[in-house]
């Protein structure tokens, strides 16, 4: 590995950038491929694949057997809403290696009480404190217009992997005309999962939480990405 | 972030220390570390991050320092048999292969 590629490495990693570093198994230095460049790569469909599933591995390449060593950001999960089920989701998605932060105006519900060890922000979700990026997941659980929306629209903004948002069909009808209001297109609101959760027939805020962690993890291994879509690599990854 | 074996390493670097990194690039059966695990050494031995549970690092360093020193990158091999397992030190008895390249100064050459 070059020293030069090693700075860029650790700057992406330090920036929540997605980096793989390609090394040739014959011993050759290797490169640096950020998330973005992928598709300009000559392994762009392996390094879409690779970048949705965040594996590392061996590859058998025209350049001969090359090792990608995939880096990404820990993804973050954003729960808007300090309510039941995000008491359940907290604990349930900091155990499988989310950085989880709840956002919550009503400081009668955002209580450290509720919510010990999580990162809890009793404010409102305004862009700039959420800090959407596309590493990061958004499921907004208040059932309130007035704070999920502005969630909901910035996660769109930012490309967040996962937007899921609580609530009925009917809820989700009313949500989309808003977010059609408000200059959101048809395939952009279609990204949000709602109702939220795989549909496992959950009940208890605790089940209901395992339906959207679920859900968050489907698409954070299973989906293609950005980088991906445009390197034509749709298919799934591989196990 | 600082503990991590990429950051040691181009900490390392910057206090003039010569460094190889070592990445598990390959596992079959059961492996302690998974692919993509770090060791990061210097030219003196001292190490830090992990290719297995603690049982061939010996050995990943010992190879490291050539490397370190300027000797080509080396894929090296681990694994047995399970009844020898516990010599090499992999009890579990899995295989895993690991590159130990040098880190060489400047950038690339064709990107």
């Amino acid at each position: 590995m070059r020293l030069d590629d090693l700075k860029a490495l650790n700057a992406a990693r330090a920036g929540r950038r997605a980096a793989a570093m390609i090394v040739p198994l014959s011993g050759a230095p290797g490169r640096l491929v950020l998330r973005e460049q992928a598709a300009g790569d000559p392994l762009a469909a392996e390094l879409g694949r690779r970048f949705a599933s965040g594996k590392s591995g061996r590859v058998e390449a025209e350049e001969g057997a090359v090792f990608i060593g995939i880096h990404r950001p820990p993804p973050r999960l954003v729960i808007i809403g300090a309510v039941h089920v995000s008491q359940a989701l907290a604990p349930m998605a900091t155990a499988t290696g989310f950085d989880v932060t709840i956002v919550d105006p009503r400081t009668a519900f955002a209580t450290p009480e509720r919510f010990a060890g999580v990162h809890l922000v009793p404010e409102w979700p305004e862009p700039e404190l959420l800090a959407l990026d596309e590493e990061t997941a958004l499921a907004t659980l208040t059932h309130d217009p007035k704070i999920d929306d502005p969630a909901l629209m910035a996660a769109l903004k930012a490309d967040c992997f996962y937007i899921g948002a609580l609530g009925s069909r009917k809820t989700h009808g009313k949500r989309v005309e808003r977010l059609n209001a408000a200059g959101f297109d048809e395939a952009a609101i279609g990204r949000i999962k709602a109702p939220i959760g795989l549909p496992i027939g959950a009940a208890s805020p605790a089940e209901i939480a395992v339906a959207v962690l679920a859900e968050v993890i489907a698409a954070l291994r299973t989906e293609a990405r950005p980088v991906a879509r445009t390197a034509g690599a749709l298919e799934a990854p591989a196990a | 972030m600082d503990d991590d074996p990429l950051t040691i390493a181009e900490r390392w670097l910057g206090e003039g220390r010569k460094v190889a990194l070592a990445t598990v690039v390959d596992t079959w059966g059961s492996a302690p570390r998974p692919v993509g695990s770090h060791l990061v050494i210097d030219g003196d031995g001292a190490f830090e991050g992990s290719v297995s549970g603690g049982c061939v690092e010996g050995a990943v360093v010992a190879e490291a320092l050539e490397i370190a020193d300027g000797a080509p990158a080396k894929l090296l091999e681990f694994g047995v048999a399970d009844e020898t397992a516990w010599e090499v030190g992999l009890s579990c008895g899995g295989t895993i292969r690991v590159l130990v390249e040098p880190i060489v100064a400047g950038g690339g050459a064709a990107r």
